[in-house]
């Protein structure tokens, strides 16, 4: 295993030789895998074109749970996104220098879990053929969106969050695709010339990119805490029992970072090793990573108990039966998934014997992502099937219409993903080089 | 195709941080202000010795998002108020929700701004036509002084002396 080195030891050549050398010919394991993810993406898009052709009644909606496992996929989506801004733009903010080395491969991960996730909204709205009605400009009567709904908000908060990771992501690109125009030929240098724009590291170039690095880090980072926060409301605006918390902003900012990191955990750790970057990502990144799942495990592990602690203590009759019926009600499995998958697991990172095991790093990871993903589907489908009057109470059970579209985002995700760390620079070769002192003719500095 | 017209002048390459800085410092000392220095990652030393100002880009970045505030400000009231619609009595037009909306525009229109910033500002030292060697974005440093071929012999030998591993003429 490598050692836990802090900074790189590699000279600056070697980074850019053993960075492009993840760009080099694709093994058999890579088409398994761009393989693999393709037929999930299938499953999606066969389950897709039923439910345009015939209607959501594919899926498992049952009155009067409405949003049920797509709009569930949607919130865990955008919370995966969250790690890679985080990493990116406010450990930068920090000058925190270990996550140079993980941050384009979590960042990439940022884009593609919200471009997965934008797919959400359109899959269960039911006429997906009218999707554009969401875009804020006035209908036949001339009557605009209700911009004080919550899903307003969520429209611009992630379109937003699109845009801005997209950018940051292109940006901080440029260089690193500079890099490889320089050592490739061909057809590919003109690919990569083009993507390249022009840029050649000159120091007027730097002056101006690494300003706007750093501005455009800095609107991403109160941008990452709104969008999440964004979301929560689509929830806590409402008036649902179970829904209607003043803690859901910071509540799901900190579930999206933790299941955010779990997936990077669980991207990184394989793709490490099939990349041979063992040496560049090493197990200091991934200590400083179990670090900050342990500390946003322990603020979920604090929001569950004071989920149920303000229920019991509001003496509100409908909050405590919800609350009631949420860890001893028919979805008591559900409820009890969450709870030990996120609350409890995150605490064996606790010891540092357990961040440095890889293994038990992606295990815990596992966990994590099928965690966050019940923790959404409890919060939704268990508190609209509780509502206010007992007569009303009712439950759903996902159908594969929802099961496969749950797969197909899998495959979308992993097949933007898988071409991406092929075609792309998986570390920020510059960012690293900014870590290595250049040699001196005269000496140390 | 087109093809620049190339400018003449002498590039050095450096393989030393410390000779690369005392190159810059001996050609800005006789005069050669224009200079060009390429290298693989932005380095606090190089631009010390070309005593940059800071960017404006930060001026494109406030405005873009002062504009979004604006923005955002002005189409949810302006549309509120277009079709006036009571919905379940709350006000028809009213700052605290809209606050999401201008925060949003704000984000938007800064990072678009500062990106756009970055492509004009560029534009106005461009590179085309200079000399460039690919090393540059791999573990040297390069400068490019232009000058007139009279004056190359000079800017030669002061590369070579600051420990230059490589000069060359581009005419």
């Amino acid at each position: 295993m490598a050692s836990a080195t802090q900074h790189p030891t590699q000279t600056h050549a070697e980074v850019t030789r053993d960075v492009l050398a993840t760009l080099g010919t694709p093994t058999r394991g890579y088409y398994i895998l761009l393989g693999s993810v393709a037929a999930a993406l299938a499953v999606g898009l066969v389950t897709f074109f039923f439910l345009v052709k015939d209607g959501l009644g594919h899926a498992g909606y049952t009155p009067p749970v409405m949003w049920s496992v797509y709009i569930t996929t949607f919130v865990f989506w955008v919370g995966i996104g969250h790690a890679g801004t985080l990493i990116s733009a406010i450990l930068y903010l920090f000058r925190s220098p270990w996550r140079t080395a993980v941050y384009r491969a979590t960042e990439a991960m940022t884009v593609f879990a919200v471009m997965t996730a934008a797919l959400f909204p359109i899959v269960h709205i039911g006429r997906q053929w009218i999707f554009y009605w969401l875009i804020p400009y006035p209908n036949a009567r001339f009557l605009w969106p209700n911009f004080k709904s919550p899903l307003v908000w969520d429209v611009f908060a992630i379109t937003t969050y699109f845009t801005v990771s997209t950018t940051f992501l292109i940006f901080g690109l440029i260089p690193d695709v500079a890099a490889v125009r320089d050592k490739v030929s061909g057809w590919r240098q003109k690919v990569y010339g083009m993507l390249a724009l022009g840029w050649k590291g000159t120091d007027e170039q730097w002056r101006h990119y690494s300003r706007a690095y750093l501005y455009l880090a800095a609107l991403a980072t109160p941008l990452v805490l709104s969008v999440h926060s964004v979301v929560s409301w689509d929830f806590a605006m409402g008036i649902i029992p179970g829904w209607h918390g003043t803690i859901f902003a910071p509540y799901f900012v900190a579930g999206a970072i933790y299941s955010g990191v779990g997936m990077v955990f669980t991207l990184l750790i394989p793709l490490r090793k099939a990349l041979k970057l063992e040496h560049m990502i090493t197990t200091y990144h991934f200590d400083n990573l179990g670090k900050l799942t342990l500390l946003t495990g322990c603020i979920l592990f604090y929001a569950y108990g004071m989920e149920y602690f303000v229920a019991w203590y509001s003496g509100n009759m409908f909050e405590q039966t919800t609350f009631w019926r949420r860890a001893f009600g028919p979805m008591w499995w559900a409820g009890w998934a969450m709870i030990i998958c996120n609350a409890f697991v995150a605490q064996l990172l606790w010891f540092r014997k357990v961040r440095e095991n890889l293994t038990a790093l992606f295990v815990i990871s596992i966990f994590i992502n099928i965690g966050m993903w019940f923790e959404r589907y409890v919060i939704i489908v268990s508190s609209l099937g509780n509502d206010f009057d007992p007569w009303a109470w009712g439950l759903m059970n996902p159908t594969w219409a929802d099961w496969g579209i749950l797969l197909g985002s899998f495959g979308w995700f992993g097949l933007w993903f898988t071409l991406f760390f092929k075609h792309f620079p998986i570390v920020a070769i510059q960012e690293i080089k900014e870590m290595i002192p250049m040699p001196r003719r005269k000496g140390a500095h | 195709m087109f093809k620049a017209k190339s400018v003449p002048g002498v590039l050095g390459s450096f393989a030393h941080i410390d000779s690369a800085v005392d190159a810059i410092k001996g050609l800005r000392a006789r005069g050669h202000t224009d200079l060009t220095v390429y290298s693989a990652a932005p380095n606090h030393e190089l631009e010390e010795a070309l005593e940059h100002k800071i960017s404006a880009v930060r001026l494109f970045t406030l405005v873009g998002g002062l504009t979004g505030v604006s923005a955002g400000l002005a189409m949810t009231y302006w549309t509120s108020l277009d079709w006036p619609l009571l919905v379940g009595g709350k006000p028809i037009a009213t700052v605290p929700p809209y606050v999401v909306i201008m925060f949003e525009l704000m984000v938007l229109f800064g990072a678009l701004s500062t990106v756009t910033a970055v492509a004009l500002l560029s534009l106005r030292k461009p590179t085309t036509g200079l000399a460039y060697d690919p090393r540059y974005t791999d573990d040297l440093v390069g400068i490019f002084v232009p000058c007139a071929p009279d004056r190359a012999g000079d800017v030669e030998s002061l590369l070579k002396q600051a420990g230059s591993v490589e000069v060359r003429r581009a005419a």
